[in-house]
């Protein structure tokens, strides 16, 4: 007897989870609907004139960018996540957890700081005049910052740890017998990491690239500093500029179309993949390497870390010690805003954990069946929060939350004769649902990840016990899931702590976040003054990036640890 | 089924310790988003009372302050603040009649006009207002009110010996190479340009356009500080940029960057071939078309044109006044009198569409 057939299949949640998921689902497609409906208003005029001048050479930069972004990040992800796992090299135990800092880092104010540190003006290019012999500027021109190459590797150096932390997880977690078995098999490091580590940790870098790329993707702020006509860019001068909405619209409804086209694409490549991992063999030993071959290594781990995260922070760190000289205290509104984007950041994290959590329990307990069901659709919807620039979503909320406003609205007049007022417009409420749907994605991909390391057979198990749905979600596989709602949830806030277009168009009046007060300054064009609060942001940030940190290197100690197990089935 | 085969589950030996904690991770979660919420609630918007208007402004954070302090020295009258970039209209539109916003604030004339056009400003009537503002810088039916004039200017290297300029030259081939502008979609390049078009045609100003282009040191990109820093920086002889940041820069505190920027560079007001006027956006705002304290929208409106207000913009800001004879900030004085292009804003704010479009199609932002 199968212990879950089709027929089943709708007890292995239960309705309740189901309805949840699905209302979910339901509140993240509410803003492509929305959106349709304002494409809907673009006459053809707009279409021509999009189709003709600006789609072509926009969608043309955004690829020649993704492209770029994606081999950087995965160069720099996996490579650095291979060496600190399999090989002993100088400076690794600190570099392992160093190679997370750039997580803390908006991609916004790294572009801002190269931008001054490589300007003529800056500190790279006086050095290099000075030791010329040169004394003025217009003696020296060197190729502008402003460039497709300059974005690449700005954001690349930024957004590799995506990468590294999906690949090193992956990496640490292979069975060390596997690895032995291959050495023993005459496979050298080469040959050992492309034909056995790669093949079994590409899912996990292909998660890692995904969000890396989704966040260039809808990136704006670095875009616009360095210049580049991105869609997301085009997005905003016809909305902005033209006044054009429905052209925005419809130029954001392609870029959603493009992400979606490419997710199905990657999961049709791994459709037959499926990677059990009980977690109870050994991790691999690292290998001692060559003195040289070590310095190369460290070099190579050390660098990324260098470029998007210690040559930054420095530069912001001694921009507020400039302007806190001028000034001589920080404004009590900073303490307000720094608050403000714990607090949200904190609601944000639970309420987006919970609903990855119910997104990809959906998604396991359908699984039985060969073709995609039902569970795993509503789960891929989460896509779409992440998928669209942040502004777009957030303007695709307004219409969905006006209406639950006003259908709130009309049931408590009729019932209890009082007005609610706004519930969801310009409320806490709103704000924190609206980061929720957006960062969903990175939530449920990562639980989803944590789920299908779990046997199926645990889950059947224990219903067969007796356990209902639910008692096996508490008692079976949450135990297991620890580490991945930990990660999850870390990941969740620091991005929230980043978080600016959502914040800025849907906060409530008098709340400020350390991002807006950023953005402030920066639209004045009084960007130093925003160092302090940047440098807010990352400090707070830092806290959940090094227990990130720590939740790898624990896990690694605990494994060691245990006696050596048989490899699982 | 699974559940009547035994009602009471049977606790999983090895993992009894985990769902133990299991259990108390979920009353952990529940504990944590009672209190979150109890948090969040006090960050619920401000009601409106008699005693304080909600301001919604595209207006930096750090510029409305003064003025928001003045204010309620001097009525009493407490102001919430939501500072928005992109989407104020959106974000109005979609709350409808219960609203809380009483006032809106933003700049440039296209932004304002589109605010007034989808009916989120209500008509008021205010001699203040209308006695201070000239006719041409408010709507005629009482919805929105300039509160700021904000001209756009050449930035020059102080070596060069350029005395006059007009916006026509910036085609000029003599400054191949040696031009720098932020991006051709930016509002205050927008406006710019659909007023080129407003005094030469399309045909015209799409040939200057291009020369324009042609004489550009570097991508048309960054902000208009950048033209400054970037003239220090040698990579360009002068560049177009509102006024106010000069101002900005020129009084920096000594030893800064920017205050390096701005002593670089100097001032010239251009000037339209045609009507020897400089081009001047504004800054302005009305009352929100639900606003529930009007009384006190419009005493914040008359207080933002007042002596002491207008002032306050000219010397925080180095904004230029709307109201007569407010004394202007010295490094505002010292670019000279500022001679407006007689052009209705509103004449200019026709032609943005087919200006952006323009850009786009010359790929001026490439």
């Amino acid at each position: 007897m199968t212990l879950l057939t089709p027929h089943a299949r709708w007890l292995a949640t239960g309705f309740w989870p189901t309805a949840l998921a699905s209302l979910l689902a339901a509140c993240l497609c509410a803003p492509v609907l929305s959106l349709f409906v304002s494409a809907l208003g673009a006459n053809t005029q707009q279409w021509m004139h999009l189709i003709g001048f600006v789609i072509p050479d926009a969608a043309l930069t955004t690829l020649l960018l993704l492209t770029g972004v994606g081999i950087v990040v995965v160069l720099l992800g996996t490579g650095a996540a291979w060496l600190v796992t399999a090989f002993q090299f100088p400076g690794r135990k600190v570099l392992a957890w160093a190679l997370l800092l750039p997580l803390a880092v908006p991609t916004y104010v790294v572009a801002y700081s190269y931008l001054d540190l490589l300007h003529p003006l800056g500190p790279v290019q006086s050095v290099l005049r000075a030791a010329l012999g040169l004394s003025s500027p217009r003696e020296l021109r060197l190729p502008d910052t402003r460039s497709m190459l300059g974005a690449i590797l700005i954001l690349g150096s930024v957004l590799y740890p995506y990468v590294y932390l999906s690949a090193r997880h992956m990496f640490l977690t292979q069975p060390a017998n596997l690895i032995e078995a291959a050495r023993g098999l005459g496979h050298g490091p080469f040959s050992l990491f492309w034909r056995v580590a790669l093949p079994m940790a590409r899912p996990a870098i292909v998660v890692g690239t995904t969000l890396a790329l989704l966040e260039t993707l809808n990136d704006v702020g670095a875009s616009e500093f360095l210049g580049l006509q991105t869609l997301t860019v085009a997005v905003y001068s016809t909305w902005i500029t033209r006044s054009d909405l429905a052209g925005a619209a419809y130029i954001a409804l392609f870029m959603l179309v493009l992400v979606l086209g490419l997710s199905a694409l990657e999961r049709h490549a791994r459709r037959q993949q499926r990677f059990i991992n009980t977690d109870q063999s050994r991790p691999m030993q690292a290998q001692p390497l060559k003195r040289w071959q070590g310095l190369l290594a460290s070099l190579f781990c050390l660098l990324p870390v260098l470029a998007g995260f210690v040559i930054p922070v420095l530069h912001l760190g001694w921009q507020a010690a400039v302007r806190l000289e001028q000034v001589g205290a920080v404004s009590s509104l900073l303490k307000d805003a720094t608050l403000n984007t714990v607090l949200i950041s904190l609601a944000v994290t639970l309420c987006t954990v919970l609903g990855g959590l119910l997104l990809a329990w959906a998604a396991r307990s359908w699984t039985t069946r060969r073709r995609a069901s039902l569970g795993q659709r509503l789960a891929r919807t989460a896509t779409i929060g992440y998928a669209l620039p942040g502004t777009v979503l957030a303007l695709g909320l307004l219409a969905p939350f006006a209406l639950i406003d006003e259908l709130a609205n009309v049931l408590s007049e009729s019932l209890f004769q009082t007005t609610t007022g706004l519930l969801l417009l310009g409320t806490s409420a709103g704000l924190i649902l609206a980061c929720t749907l957006r960062l969903l994605a990175v939530a449920s991909g990562s639980l989803e990840a944590g789920f299908a390391r779990i046997p199926l057979a645990f889950d059947q198990l224990a219903r067969s016990l007796g356990h209902s749905p639910l008692g096996v979600l508490l008692r079976v596989d949450l135990p297991l899931l620890k580490p991945a709602l930990f990660s999850a949830a870390l990941l969740v806030f620091v991005e929230t702590m980043k978080e600016l277009p959502i914040t800025l168009l849907l906060r409530p009046l008098n709340v400020e976040t350390l991002a807006t007060w950023l953005y402030g300054e920066a639209a004045r064009g009084t960007y130093e003054e925003g160092a302090i609060a940047a440098l807010l942001i990352i400090l707070v940030s830092l806290t959940p990036v090094i227990l990130l940190t720590r939740t790898q290197t624990q896990y690694k100690k605990k494994q060691a640890l245990k006696p050596t197990a048989p490899a699982s089935p | 089924m699974f559940n009547r085969i035994q009602s009471k589950p049977l606790p999983l030996n090895t993992q009894s310790g985990l769902s133990h904690r299991a259990r108390r991770l979920c009353l952990n979660s529940l504990q944590t988003l009672g209190l979150v919420l109890a948090l969040s609630s006090s960050l619920a918007p401000v009601q409106a009372q008699t005693q304080s208007i909600n301001l919604y402004t595209t207006r930096e954070p750090g510029l409305m302050q003064p003025l928001l302090e003045a204010f309620t020295a001097q009525t009493g009258i407490k102001v919430a603040t939501v500072f928005l970039k992109d989407g104020l209209l959106e974000r109005v539109k979609a709350e409808g009649a219960r609203s809380p916003a009483d006032v809106l604030m933003t700049v440039d004339i296209g932004n304002l006009l589109d605010l007034a056009e989808a009916n989120l400003f209500q008509s008021i009537h205010s001699e203040a207002l209308n006695a201070a503002i000239p006719a041409s810088l408010r709507s005629s039916d009482g919805s929105w009110f300039a509160l700021s004039l904000r001209d756009r200017v050449l930035y020059v290297d102080k070596a060069l010996a350029l005395r006059t300029f007009r916006y026509e030259d910036l085609a000029d081939p003599a400054y191949k190479g040696k031009v720098c502008i932020r991006s051709g979609q930016h509002p205050y390049n927008n406006a710019l340009i659909a007023s080129m078009i407003a005094h030469h045609g399309s045909a015209e100003t799409e040939k200057w356009l291009r020369g324009v282009k042609a004489n550009l040191a570097r991508k048309a990109a960054g902000g208009d500080r950048d033209v400054a820093r970037d003239i220090l920086g040698g990579i360009c002889d002068l560049g177009l940029a509102n006024a106010y940041y000069a101002g900005q820069m020129k009084t920096a505190a000594l030893g800064t960057d920017a205050r390096k920027w701005g002593e670089a560079i100097k001032v010239i007001r251009p000037t339209f071939a045609q009507t020897d006027g400089t081009f001047v956006n504004v800054s302005g705002g009305g009352v929100a078309a639900h606003a529930p304290n009007k009384a006190g929208a419009i005493a914040f409106l008359e207080f933002l044109i007042s002596k002491q207000a207008q002032s306050l913009y000219a010397r925080v800001n180095f904004e230029y006044p709307v109201r007569a004879g407010v004394e202007l900030d010295a490094i505002a004085q010292s670019f000279g009198p500022l001679k407006a292009d007689p052009t209705p804003l509103t004449e200019i704010a026709k032609h943005r569409k087919e200006a952006s479009l323009l850009v786009d199609r010359l790929g001026f932002d490439r």
